[in-house]
């Protein structure tokens, strides 16, 4: 219909902002939106999720709660159902351990067990991810529990736009929408600079289509699989073997519920190879999904056995060397990324 | 220090000096660490106690050998004052080998089983459930000892502390419960989480013996662990102290401190832990300016002691990694 509509407008901001302002556009827009968690007012989220939201929509709509996470998540999905659109910040995905039974027996659930019946149109952000010697109960990313467990959506974002974008999906979304964020690729000032957490963002309405995988970069040698902020380490990989002659093709996962096993197998039918980079634990998850999700359909397309880079199956330590031995870091990419070509 | 206790704590001055002593100990290493923090020494998320003192030495000068300690992720104090070295607190720190966890845990998990410190646990009330256990094993074994369970005032809001403040009073498990109200969670005071701002009056509702306490003053601190875990020993049940504190600092090394006033701040520094006992002392003529300066300089070379042997400690090598992730002897 819109023929010659013009190209957005973007400009230049923080993962952070991205997210903000997309929480802050849907929040003009649909007075059902509201905000909910600890310390998203005044201090503005301790990732900066909320910054500036308090002044802008008052504490009607910006609602600091105690540490209470069972009691908000539940409140949230309650309010949901009521056909409020509520935005529920769980400050670390490593909590979700206080609150699981409200968030995969209730949250997830209810639509099912109503027959479709009760739908619960709610967004569960959280901050998750390791590498600033955080310890074993602050860095984990545990995406792939929230994704194996059935009746939630699972979205990832690793760039500013995307952030934006996948917010403002999520929000409209009538399912539970599990957000989860990297604080290694929000921007933060107080965080290693990390120079792709700031990019090109579109101005005004922007929606990212939740199961929709993103090529981050075209190769016809070896495909990258990978999601948040290992994509960056994987583009980082990527440009430092190009001119070797090693040409990365990389795949940003964006959602892992929908995930998009269609992007996987074809990327994977190009390049013949795969290498599938997580930074959470190894086993039972997401790289082993991945890797399925090829041999499921086709295994002849590999022309040699994927390698799989995550957390081995041990709780993530505070010394900063041995967190980095653990993490999906570059060495440990473009180890894997050498062996899959043979060189 | 258990052993002098019969004897008339307040009134006995030498006794008072290791008080200050063990606060002076646990404030000069915390300023310590927020230095090694800004030079990238200690990384992650550190939480000191600064203003705060006066409840770890306090409660950990009543306490037993065999008694047990659980705590939060601000816990330097605890584990220095229940006697675990500054050398195995500041190696953790460093990440190092020699670290109390082997520097797999770091700041928010020190852990030290031949004391009974069974952490340093980073979740909010995470560490009650677990206070309670070591309470009922006790009891099962007829063992004469008290768990003290330390954690904020922000616990009263986490379905775990009713669950085991219940449990706990249910079952008459030997467990002093330490909470530390230092009036914040965080950014969030307490009249903006809690509907009831009366922490002990609460904790009483369960059935248990509860009061209040001046946090900021060690003796007063100590009487009043002192009575309730004579209670909790003699097979009272569980007892509920809530030790009015404040945290002088942010709550970890980087927080903007928007959500309270600079003058807040220095109305409680005026009832520094350290000053309060230190001017009590000297106007009783008990402490001397030298003797003052005596005890800061040896506290400071305890401390660099801590940080160079840290410095020249080993790290753990990566290849073992995937040590104590389970048990290394056969069942
Ligand atoms: C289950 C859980 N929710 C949230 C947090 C994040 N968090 C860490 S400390 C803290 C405030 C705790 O306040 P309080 O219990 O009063 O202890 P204080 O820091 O004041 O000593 C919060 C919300 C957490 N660690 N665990
Ligand atoms: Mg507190």
């Amino acid at each position: 219909m819109t023929i010659t509509e013009a190209p957005q407008a973007t400009r230049r901001l923080t993962t952070s902002k991205a997210m903000v302002e997309a929480i802050a556009q849907e929040m003009e827009r649909d007075p059902s939106v509201f905000y909910l968690g600890e310390d998203v007012g005044a201090y503005g989220g301790i990732f900066s999720s909320t910054t500036g939201l308090l002044e802008r929509f008052g504490p009607q709509r910006i609602i600091d709660t105690p540490i209470s996470e069972t009691a908000f998540i539940g409140l949230g999905i309650g309010a949901a159902v009521e056909g409020m659109r509520p935005i529920v910040e769980v400050m670390f995905t490593d909590f979700m351990g206080v609150c699981l039974d409200q968030i995969y027996n209730h949250m997830a659930k209810i639509h099912f067990e109503s027959g479709g019946n009760v739908k619960v149109p709610m967004v569960l952000t959280m901050a998750a991810g390791g590498g600033y010697s955080d310890g074993a109960q602050h860095s984990q990313c545990l995406w792939g529990t929230f994704a194996h467990l059935p009746g939630m959506k699972v979205v990832v974002p690793s760039t500013p736009a995307d952030a934006k974008g996948l917010m403002t999906s999520a929000i409209r979304d009538d399912n539970p929408v599990v957000y989860i964020f990297h604080k290694g690729v929000m921007g933060l000032p107080w965080m290693v600079k990390n120079p792709r957490s700031i990019d090109e963002v579109p101005d005004g309405e922007h929606t990212v289509p939740i199961g929709e995988a993103r090529v981050a970069r075209e190769g016809s040698d070896v495909t990258v699989v990978t999601l948040s902020l290992s994509v960056h380490h994987a583009l980082d990989v990527a440009e430092s073997l190009a001119p070797q002659g090693i040409d990365v093709e990389v795949v940003d996962l964006r959602s892992l519920v929908p995930l998009d096993r269609d992007a996987i197998v074809a990327s994977v039918a190009k390049t013949g190879r795969l290498v599938v980079v997580d930074e959470d634990y190894l086993s039972f998850g997401v790289s082993a999904e991945v890797v399925a999700s090829v041999t499921d359909r086709d295994p002849t397309l590999l022309r040699v056995p994927p390698q799989r880079i995550a957390v081995p199956d041990v709780p993530i330590p505070y010394a900063h060397d041995l967190e980095h031995a653990v993490l999906p870091r570059h060495d440990r990419i473009e180890r894997a990324v050498r062996t899959a070509m043979g060189r | 220090m258990t052993q002098t206790l019969d004897r008339e704590p307040a009134a006995d001055v030498r006794h008072r000096l290791d008080l200050l002593r063990e606060m002076v100990r646990i404030r000069l290493f915390e300023e310590r660490c927020v230095e090694l923090y800004s030079a990238a020494k200690i990384r992650g998320f550190l939480h000191v106690a600064i203003g705060e003192e006066a409840v770890a030495v306090g409660v950990n000068a009543v306490l037993d050998e065999g008694d047990a300690v659980v705590s939060t992720y601000r816990e330097h104090g605890h584990a220095i004052a229940r006697g675990m070295s500054m050398d195995s607190v500041m190696a953790e720190m460093y990440g190092k080998a020699t670290g109390c966890s082997r520097g797999r845990g770091g700041s928010m998990h020190l852990f030290d089983v031949g004391r009974r410190f069974y952490g340093g646990n980073a979740i909010v009330a995470g560490g009650l459930p677990l206070a309670i256990g070591l309470a009922l094993a006790d009891k099962m074994r007829m063992r004469p000892t008290v768990t003290v369970c330390f954690f904020g005032d922000g616990a009263f809001a986490e379905g775990e502390f009713h669950e085991c403040v219940n449990l706990a009073a249910l079952w008459r498990l030997p467990v002093l419960f330490a909470c530390e109200n230092n009036l914040y969670a965080m950014g969030t005071a307490i009249a903006r989480a809690q509907a009831e701002t009366d922490l002990a009056l609460r904790a009483a509702s369960y059935g248990i013996a509860a009061w209040p306490v001046d946090g900021m003053d060690v003796v007063a601190v100590e009487e009043a662990a002192d009575r309730a875990v004579d209670r909790i020993r003699a097979g009272g049940g569980p007892c509920f102290l809530e030790l009015r504190t404040y945290r002088f600092r942010a709550h970890s090394m980087y927080d903007p401190e928007r959500y309270r006033d600079k003058a807040e701040v220095a109305r409680w520094r005026e009832r520094d832990p350290i000053d309060l006992l230190t001017h009590q002392l000297t106007a009783e003529g008990g402490l001397s300016a030298e003797a003052r300066d005596a005890m800061a300089a040896e506290v400071t070379a305890e401390v660099d002691r801590a940080v160079a042997a840290a410095e020249a400690a080993p790290l753990e090598p990566a290849e073992d990694l995937e040590r104590f992730v389970y048990t290394e002897t056969e069942a």
